[in-house]
């Protein structure tokens, strides 16, 4: 079967995923693949299902009908925090942090020890905490900002913070949803470069609706409409589909 | 500081050594044992205070039903001392001798199943701890797993507070139905009537109290305490961090429960009975308005928010006993609308930032305006600075 055959290859195996509120199909029978080391662009109209694809891999939604294989493992079968424990790590698309502590303890929230609850507890803040913290600190630019709460950040250093929650997880899998949306200019430019240095070593998935960073950045574009597969393939491909260019692209 | 968190701040341990010196020397000084046993009786509300800072305040998880732990706890401890007065030769008049008397009164012959392990002292002690902690458990894991929180949570603990008071008025041949459990004595042969033994029993209290909040601090300055924090706010960044949501939920209200039954079977003690009025939708709702107008960010303000109010209540309820629960809801409404931090959002706003101005304004002369002092500028500066 060449559906075993795939299991092996990828590193994600979506295929024949199928999502249905109340009739309404926001993901109909969707396959595709993705690579170990890919970085994969999510491209498409508002409402073509691309954060409902995300939420349905890490778990937020439940899956009507179709898989989800990560590493060999079955997603759909699994509970959120299996899922992130498994590799998959996600962006929300509004900042997602933690308002009223600092930006040290929520990066500190995110380190993958201690996550049941005796774990939690016993938990000690030690030198290996603190170095990975503060790494990953100067990486997403806020290094000075460790000790203020998190609520003082701006829009864009509050995306930063939560991409930084997600790269000190470690994912196999990196998921983002809009990474510069609401940014300033140069928050915009920041952030490229910050994500170019990430994509080196991680998997990713993102959706982006911005074309010059989707250019930028995508080894391979996926252009959904109405929840299904327009066009797939290398970003000159994909703006060359008139397809694309009639539903999205165009005007 | 990127340091482990100080186990208690400067200002807490303040806080703390002010209560015990206030509990340990001046009101045992300054109150006849009368009154003493009374702040007792205001103390075993400040467990459930407790337990309502770590659920409520840090984890957002508003409980309606802590009464239910309370009775719990107070019940297991009745129970104990109950079959303790209820000697043979004590309960020789009754037609059943050596069963508690409201027993005898409702014609039962023997002494149920339920009620026998509580001959012993050390079986009292584990099920006041236990049972409830296992009550809540249930509560907790039926309905944090299925994702119920917030409003229809507390609506829901609301209920079991109703159905638990129900259960007890109607089983009246178990539980003592309305008139509760009375008429206790002896605890191992001790009378816990009289002024020695309140005395005795008010300081084995204090000591119970502040375990609890060396406890309750330990839970909230360690991990744990922050990913609660951190749940309040954006559960679904928790859950998608790799955390189980529920089962850091079920602990904390388990936690709350713990702390609400120790209350509950000291209560027991320091009053000398237990009934449904302690259990159902009224009181358990009071207890929340105590944390409320204390602070429930702050395990000290809601400490003395319960002494306060429990205080007022006794001196407006001696006087005006149709007007106090007008006044309480006034006081909830007041403290919701205008310091949803309660006295201790108070103490920190306003007393503590203008000592602190006025503290650094004498130490720097009168050539600085003293802006340093005050909490959050230098932040707001730097946050500022950096858009």
């Amino acid at each position: 079967m060449t559906i075993g055959f795939h299991q092996k290859d990828f590193l994600l195996a979506v295929e024949g995923l199928t999502v249905s509120f109340d009739g309404f199909k926001a993901v109909n029978d969707l396959s595709f693949y993705v690579d170990e080391n890919e970085i994969r662009v999510i491209i498409g109209p508002n409402g073509a299902g691309k954060t409902t694809v995300l939420d349905l891999i890490c778990g937020k939604t439940e899956a009507t009908s179709g898989s989800i294989r990560f590493r060999g493992q079955e997603l759909t079968r699994m509970t959120e925090n299996q899922i992130v424990e498994a590799g998959v790590g996600r962006k929300f698309q509004t900042p997602s942090i933690y308002d009223d502590l600092t930006v040290f303890e929520n990066l500190e929230i995110s380190y993958p020890r201690g996550r049941s609850v005796v774990g939690a507890l016993a938990f000690r803040r030690d030198a290996a905490v603190r170095e990975r913290v503060e790494a990953i600190a100067e990486m997403i630019f806020l290094k000075d900002r460790l000790d203020i709460n998190a609520d003082l950040l701006s829009h864009g250093q509050k995306q930063w913070l939560e991409i930084g929650m997600l790269l000190i997880q470690e994912p196999a899998l990196l998921m983002l949803d809009e990474p510069v949306a609401g940014m300033s200019v140069s928050e915009r430019i920041k952030t490229a470069e910050l994500l170019k240095r990430i994509i080196k070593n991680h998997t990713v998935l993102v959706i982006e609706h911005d074309m010059k960073f989707v250019e930028d950045i995508a080894h391979k574009v996926t252009v959904l409409h109405q929840g299904q597969i327009l066009s797939e393939g290398k970003m000159e491909k994909v703006k060359a589909d008139p397809k694309v260019i009639e539903v999205y692209l165009g005007h | 500081m990127t340091d482990n968190p100080r186990f208690l701040s400067r200002g807490e341990l303040l806080a703390m050594a002010v209560l015990a010196l206030l509990l340990v020397v001046i009101l045992p000084l300054a109150l006849d044992i009368f009154r003493l046993n009374l702040v007792a009786k205001y103390l075993t509300y400040a467990f459930v205070a407790i337990g309502l800072v770590l659920c409520w305040g840090n984890g957002g998880i508003l409980s309606l039903g802590q009464g239910v732990f309370f009775g719990l706890g107070g019940y297991c401890m009745a129970m104990f001392l109950k079959l303790e007065a209820s000697s043979v030769e004590n309960t020789k008049i009754q037609s059943t001798p050596g069963i508690p008397d409201f027993m005898d009164w409702n014609q039962l012959t023997a002494l149920p199943f339920f009620w026998q392990p509580f001959h012993s002292l050390v079986f009292t002690i584990v099920a006041i701890l236990v049972v409830p902690a296992l009550f809540a458990f249930i509560i907790g894991a039926a309905m944090f797993k299925r994702r119920v929180g917030g409003v229809y949570f507390a609506i829901i603990t609301q209920a079991v507070a109703a159905i638990l008071t129900i259960l007890i008025i109607g089983q009246q041949g178990y539980t003592g139905g309305i008139n509760g459990i009375t008429d206790l004595r002896t605890l191992k042969g001790w009378d816990i009537r009289t002024d020695g033994a309140k005395f005795i029993l008010y300081f084995v209290e204090v000591v119970l109290l502040f375990g609890c909040i060396l406890a309750a601090q330990f839970i909230r300055r360690s991990k744990l305490g922050r990913i609660l924090v951190a749940m309040r706010e954006k559960e679904d960044r928790v859950r998608f961090s790799g955390y189980n949501v529920a089962n850091f939920k079920i602990f904390a209200f388990c936690a709350a429960a713990v702390f609400a039954a120790v209350g509950g079977a000291m209560f027991t003690l320091e009053v000398g009975f237990m009934s449904p009025s302690f259990v159902g939708i009224v009181p358990s709702i009071e207890m929340v308005i105590y944390t409320a107008v204390g602070g429930r960010l702050s395990i000290f303000g809601a400490i003395y928010g319960t002494l306060l109010v429990n205080w007022a209540k006794t001196s407006f309820s001696e006087t005006f006993p149709e007007l106090w629960l007008f006044g309480l809801g006034a006081l909830f409404i007041a403290v919701v609308l205008a310091f949803p931090n309660g006295l201790a959002g108070i103490w920190r706003d306003h007393v503590q930032a203008r000592l602190g101005r006025l503290l650094s304004r004498l130490r720097a002369g009168s050539t600085k305006t003293g802006w340093a002092a005050r909490p959050g500028a230098g932040s707001v500066a730097d946050g500022a600075a950096a858009e």
